[in-house]
C-alpha cells in the first residue's frame, strides 16, 4: 500500500528531498520497521538515519515512538528532536 | 479555557495577558520567548509540520489543564522567516493561585521546548545555513 512520506528539519535537506511516496514491503509494520528499510535503499538514507534515536516520527499526524504501528497508514512524518526553543 | 495558536505573524503578550486576566481567575503568570541567535545569524526560519504540532501542542494545553485545575490557557508558536530577537514564542496560564499560575507557565514552556515540532534554520552572514 503506498505510503507518503514527509521530512522536517535537518532530515530534509540531508535526504534533499520534503515529500516521496514509497511502497514498503509487508514485512515492515512499524516505524522502525521503516526506518530499517528506508535506511538499506542507498547511502543518503542509511547517512540521514545512521542515529535512529534521533529520528523522531508523527503517523497520521500523532506522535509515535519507533515501536508504533504504521498498519494501514497513509502519512508518515520523519523528523529531528524539536529544537526551535 | 485552551487557546493554542500557530502563526506566522507576531502576537501582543499584553494582549493575550489581557485576555486571560479577563477570565478573573486570580492570577495569570506567562513567559515571552525570543528567537535569540549569534551574531552571524542574520535570518532564522521556522519550520514546522502544521498537523503535529496542532496536535502535539493542544495535548500540551490539555495536560496542563488536568494537572493544575487552571481557569485558562495560552500558548502560541510562531513559524515562517523571523529576525533575531523576534518574539517566538508565548505561554500563559490563569490560576486561582500564583504559586499554580507560576508552576503550570513553566510547565508549559518546559513542554514546549521538548515537544513541540519546529525547527530553526539559520541563515548566517556568509550565506551559509544551519539547523538547531
Amino acid at each position: 500500500m503506498p505510503l507518503d512520506l514527509l521530512y522536517f528539519g535537518a532530515l530534509r535537506d540531508r535526504l534533499g528531498r520534503d515529500a516521496e511516496r514509497v511502497d514498503p514491503p509487508s514485512h515492515v509494520v512499524t516505524v522502525g520497521d521503516l526506518l530499517g528499510w528506508l535506511a538499506g535503499r542507498d547511502g543518503a538514507y542509511r547517512d540521514a538515519l545512521a542515529e535512529p534515536s534521533r529520528i523522531h516520527a508523527a503517523v497520521e499526524g500523532q506522535p509515535t515512538g519507533h515501536e508504533g504501528s504504521i498498519f494501514g497508514a497513509r502519512e508518515v512524518a520523519l523528523f529531528p528532536p524539536p529544537g526551535a526553543l | 479555557m485552551i487557546d493554542i495558536r500557530i502563526q506566522a505573524t507576531d502576537f501582543d503578550p499584553g494582549h493575550q495577558i489581557g485576555r486571560l486576566e479577563q477570565l478573573v481567575a486570580g492570577s495569570v503568570a506567562s513567559v515571552t520567548v525570543a528567537a535569540v541567535a549569534s551574531d552571524e545569524v542574520t535570518e532564522i526560519h521556522v519550520d514546522h509540520y502544521p498537523a503535529l504540532a496542532r496536535n502535539v501542542l493542544a495535548a500540551i494545553g490539555a495536560e496542563a489543564e488536568a494537572r493544575f485545575g487552571l481557569a485558562g490557557i495560552i500558548l502560541i508558536h510562531r513559524h515562517g522567516p523571523l529576525l533575531p530577537g523576534e518574539r517566538i514564542a508565548f505561554a500563559a496560564a490563569a490560576a486561582a493561585e500564583t504559586g499554580v499560575a507560576f508552576e503550570a507557565c513553566g510547565y508549559l514552556i518546559d513542554a514546549l521546548r521538548d515537544r513541540a515540532p519546529f525547527w530553526l534554520r539559520e541563515t548566517l552572514g556568509d550565506g551559509s545555513v544551519r539547523w538547531r
